[in-house]
C-alpha cells in the first residue's frame, strides 16, 4: 500500500449527500476483475453523457479540479455496495483524501486498505472546507499532524481532524494489514482457533455442501 | 458478570486480541465468497504463497455475474464468464467448496449459506457483500467486507474490527394484512435515515419480529446496511433451531443438542445496556414503496409523492429534488398514479419460498398489465425446484411473468439482466440507487406482494385493495 503522509492539492466541492459506491463505481463495471486502471469507470454515468462526451457539469470534468487530490463530498460519502472497486477506482484517478461529514463504514474502512485518506468532519469545519474547495485555492492535509489548511491562508488558519489512531499509523505507513496479522498474530490466532475447537467442535470439519 | 447485548456475546466470544483502542482480531468462523470481490483476495494469497487458512470454513459460489435464463450454455458474455470461471479454478486450487451454476444447491450467497445450513446461531461470518448482515437473522455476528478483507479472512482466519454501539429496535404488535416484513424494513429505515445507524449493530425485537419466520427475519437483517448499520440481529429461538434442523451442514447426532445449548445462551439479557432504542409499531403499518434514489426514501402507498418546496431543511429539499428529477417524479402525484414498466421479484432480500408463495398469491388467477414485463428470480436452484413443486412456476407465467434461474439479476444489474434508461421497475430488492438496475432506470422498492399487485395494475399499487378484491 503506497503510504499517505501529506497532500497539497485543490480540492473539488461534490456537495451531495449519499453518494452511494454505485455512484462511484457502477456494478457493471465489476466485471473487470482486476484492480489497476479502473478510474477510467470512477463515476462513470456522472461524468459521461450517452455518447460517451464528458458531462461538464461534473465537477472532476472542469477546470480547476480536473487534477484534483481531494474530494470535498456530502455525509454518507460510499454507502452502499462493499466494492473495494470504489476507492481503487478513486485512487486511480488520483483522488487520496475524501473530506465528508460521514462516511459508509465499509468505504471507509476499504479506503485506509487502499492509501486513501478519509476524513470525518464535524459540519461547521466541513462547510468550511467545501468554501475552501469552492474557491479552488490550494489546501494541505497533513495526516501526521491530522490538520488541514488552506496554503498561505490568513493566519495559517488550521482545522484539527480526528481519525482512530491504527487508521492512522495504517496510512502513515503503508501498512498491509494481512501481513502484520500474519506476522503478530499467528500465535494468538491458533491458540484461539484450539479453544473455538473445543467449545463449538460443530463449527470444523462441517460435511460438504455437495458430494465433490 | 455484566448484563450484555447479543452483539456484545457475540463478539466477546470472537476476540482474538483487543488492542485495546476500540478494535479487536476477531476470529472468523465461516466465510462465503462470490465471483466479484474473491479474486483479489486469492491474488494475495499466491503473492505470498500461502494456503487458504481454512478450506473447510468457506463456501463460494458464483451469483452476481450469472445470466439467469439460457443456462445450459456457456455464459454468453465473455467477461461475466471468465469471472465466473476464475471462482471456479481459485476454489479448486485452494481446495474450496463451490457449488457450481448446475447444481441444484446453487444460488444467491445469502439464500443458500442459511439453505445449507452454513449460516448457524453464535458464529462470525463474512463475505464481501454489504447483504451479509441476512446472516444476522440467525443470531450470528454476519457483516460484509471488502476485497483486502476478504484476501486477510481466507489468509489469516481473522479481521481486525472496530466494536460497533449497540442499537435496538423493538417492534410490538404485528403486521396487518398485506403488509409484510419488507414494509416493516423500510419503515424502519426511513425513520433511522440512510446513515441513521451507521457504526451501529441493530438488534431487531419485539412482538413482531418473534412471531416472524425465518425468511421474514433474513428480509429484516439483510437491509440493516440501508441504514448504515453493517450488522443485522435477531436473537435465536424456537424459530430459529427448527428451520436448521436436519440442513447438510447443520450440526447432527450429539453435536445438534450440543449446539443449541450454546445458542440458547446467546439472547440479549433483560437488562442488557443498548447505547440506542426505537420503537414501533406493527399494527398501524401500510405497506411501503420507495419514492426517490436512497432506501430511506419511502413512504405508505396511499401516499403523494413528496414536495421539496414544503422541506424546511434546504439539503434535504436539495436531496428531494434531485431525486425526483431522477426518478421523474412531480411534487404531489398520488404514488398509485406512478405507471410501470417493469417488475422484479427476486434478490437476497426477497427470493424465498415465502416470497414467491406471497407473490403468487396475488398473481392468481390474474394477469400482468400488458405493458409490464415481469420477471421471478428465485433465491436458489432448491427454492426454484420448491416453488414448482408447489406449481409456483405456473401460477407466475399464467399471470405473465417470466420463470428464471436463481442469481441476482436485477438487483446488481451486472449480468444480462438490465434495464434501459427511463424504465420504471417495481421492485423486491434492496436498493433504489441511481442505475442500481441499469445506467438511468428507476427503481421503487416494495414487497414481493405489494410488486405483484403493481405488476397487475400497471403501476404502483396498494396490495391490500386487490387482496379485498
Amino acid at each position: 500500500m503506497i503510504p499517505f503522509d501529506c497532500i497539497t492539492s485543490r480540492a473539488a466541492p461534490m456537495d451531495e449527500a449519499d453518494i452511494d459506491t454505485d455512484i462511484i463505481f457502477p456494478a457493471r463495471f465489476l466485471l473487470h476483475t482486476e484492480r489497476d486502471g479502473l478510474g477510467r469507470f470512477a463515476f462513470f454515468d456522472r461524468r459521461f453523457a450517452a455518447d460517451g462526451r464528458e458531462r461538464e457539469d461534473f465537477v472532476l470534468n472542469r477546470e480547476p479540479w480536473r487534477q484534483a487530490g481531494i474530494l470535498v463530498a456530502g455525509a454518507n460519502f460510499g454507502c452502499g455496495s462493499s466494492r473495494e472497486q470504489a476507492p481503487w477506482a478513486l485512487a486511480s484517478l488520483g483522488l487520496r483524501c475524501i473530506v465528508a461529514p460521514s462516511f459508509g463504514d465499509i468505504f471507509q474502512a476499504n479506503c485506509v486498505a487502499n492509501g486513501v485518506l478519509p476524513v470525518a468532519l464535524p459540519a461547521a469545519d466541513w462547510r468550511h472546507v467545501l468554501g475552501l474547495a469552492h474557491s479552488a485555492c490550494l489546501i494541505q492535509v497533513d495526516l501526521k499532524n491530522c490538520t488541514i489548511a488552506e496554503v498561505g491562508g490568513p493566519h495559517g488558519e488550521q482545522i484539527a481532524f480526528d481519525i482512530a489512531p491504527r487508521q492512522r499509523l495504517a496510512l502513515l505507513a503503508g501498512l498491509d494489514e494481512t501481513g502484520l496479522i500474519l506476522e503478530q498474530e499467528s500465535a494468538a490466532i491458533a491458540a484461539f482457533e484450539q479453544r473455538q475447537r473445543e467449545r463449538m467442535p460443530w463449527l470444523f470439519n462441517a460435511p460438504p455442501a455437495h458430494p465433490i | 458478570m455484566t448484563s450484555r447485548t447479543l452483539y456484545d456475546k457475540l463478539w466477546d466470544s470472537h476476540v482474538i486480541t483487543d488492542f485495546g483502542d476500540g478494535t479487536a482480531l476477531l476470529y472468523v468462523d465461516r466465510q462465503l465468497l462470490h465471483e466479484v470481490s474473491s479474486p483479489a483476495g486469492f491474488v494475495g494469497l499466491r503473492e505470498r504463497g500461502i494456503a487458504v487458512r481454512r478450506p473447510d470454513a468457506q463456501l463460494a459460489v458464483s451469483d452476481h455475474a450469472v445470466p439467469t435464463r439460457g443456462r445450459d450454455a456457456p455464459i454468453a458474455d465473455l467477461q461475466a464468464r471468465a469471472q465466473v470461471a476464475l471462482l471456479e479454478r481459485n476454489a479448486a486450487e485452494f481446495g474450496l467448496r463451490y457449488l457450481p451454476l448446475g447444481d441444484p444447491r446453487h444460488g444467491i450467497v445469502h439464500v443458500i449459506g442459511p439453505e445449507q445450513g452454513f449460516t448457524q446461531p453464535g458464529m462470525t461470518l463474512v463475505c464481501g457483500d454489504s447483504h451479509t448482515s441476512t446472516h444476522g437473522a440467525f443470531g450470528a455476528l454476519a457483516f460484509g467486507i471488502g476485497a483486502s478483507e476478504c484476501g486477510c479472512a481466507l489468509a489469516t482466519q481473522s479481521l481486525r474490527q472496530s466494536r460497533a454501539s449497540n442499537l435496538r429496535v423493538r417492534v410490538d404488535g404485528w403486521l396487518a394484512k398485506g403488509v409484510y416484513a419488507k414494509d416493516l424494513i423500510l419503515a424502519i429505515i426511513g425513520r433511522l435515515g440512510a446513515s441513521g445507524a451507521v457504526g451501529h449493530a441493530v438488534e431487531y425485537a419485539g412482538e413482531a419480529v418473534t412471531r416472524m419466520s425465518m425468511a421474514e427475519r433474513m428480509t429484516m437483517c439483510n437491509m440493516s446496511i440501508e441504514a448504515g448499520a453493517r450488522v443485522g440481529l435477531i436473537a435465536p429461538d424456537e424459530t430459529t433451531f427448527a428451520w436448521l434442523h436436519g440442513r447438510p451442514m447443520a450440526p447432527a447426532g450429539g453435536a445438534w443438542a450440543e449446539a443449541v445449548a450454546h445458542w440458547r445462551t446467546l439472547g440479549s439479557d433483560v437488562d442488557a445496556p443498548f447505547a440506542r432504542e426505537v420503537r414501533m409499531d406493527a399494527s398501524t403499518l401500510a405497506p411501503q414503496v420507495t419514492w426517490g434514489t436512497s432506501p430511506d426514501q419511502c413512504l405508505p402507498i396511499d401516499a403523494r409523492v413528496p414536495d421539496p418546496a414544503e422541506l424546511r431543511d434546504s439539503a434535504q429539499a436539495r436531496r428531494c429534488e434531485r431525486a425526483l428529477s431522477y426518478m421523474g417524479l412531480k411534487p404531489g402525484t398520488p404514488l398509485q398514479d406512478v405507471s410501470i414498466d417493469h417488475v422484479f421479484i427476486g434478490s437476497c432480500t426477497n427470493s424465498r419460498i415465502e416470497d414467491l408463495r406471497a407473490a403468487a398469491d396475488i398473481l392468481r388467477g390474474r394477469r400482468k398489465a400488458d405493458h409490464v414485463t415481469a420477471i421471478v428470480v428465485p433465491g436458489s436452484g432448491l427454492v426454484k425446484h420448491q416453488a414448482e413443486a408447489e406449481g409456483l412456476d405456473r401460477v407466475f407465467m399464467a399471470a405473465g411473468f417470466e420463470w428464471r434461474e436463481a442469481g441476482c439479476s436485477l438487483c446488481v444489474a451486472m449480468n444480462d439482466d438490465r434495464l434501459a434508461p427511463g424504465v420504471r421497475c417495481a421492485s423486491t430488492s434492496n436498493r433504489n440507487f441511481e442505475g442500481r438496475q441499469g445506467a438511468g432506470a428507476r427503481t421503487h422498492l416494495m414487497s414481493p406482494a405489494s410488486a405483484a399487485a403493481s405488476a397487475v395494475a400497471g403501476r404502483l399499487a396498494d396490495v391490500r385493495a386487490i387482496e379485498s378484491a
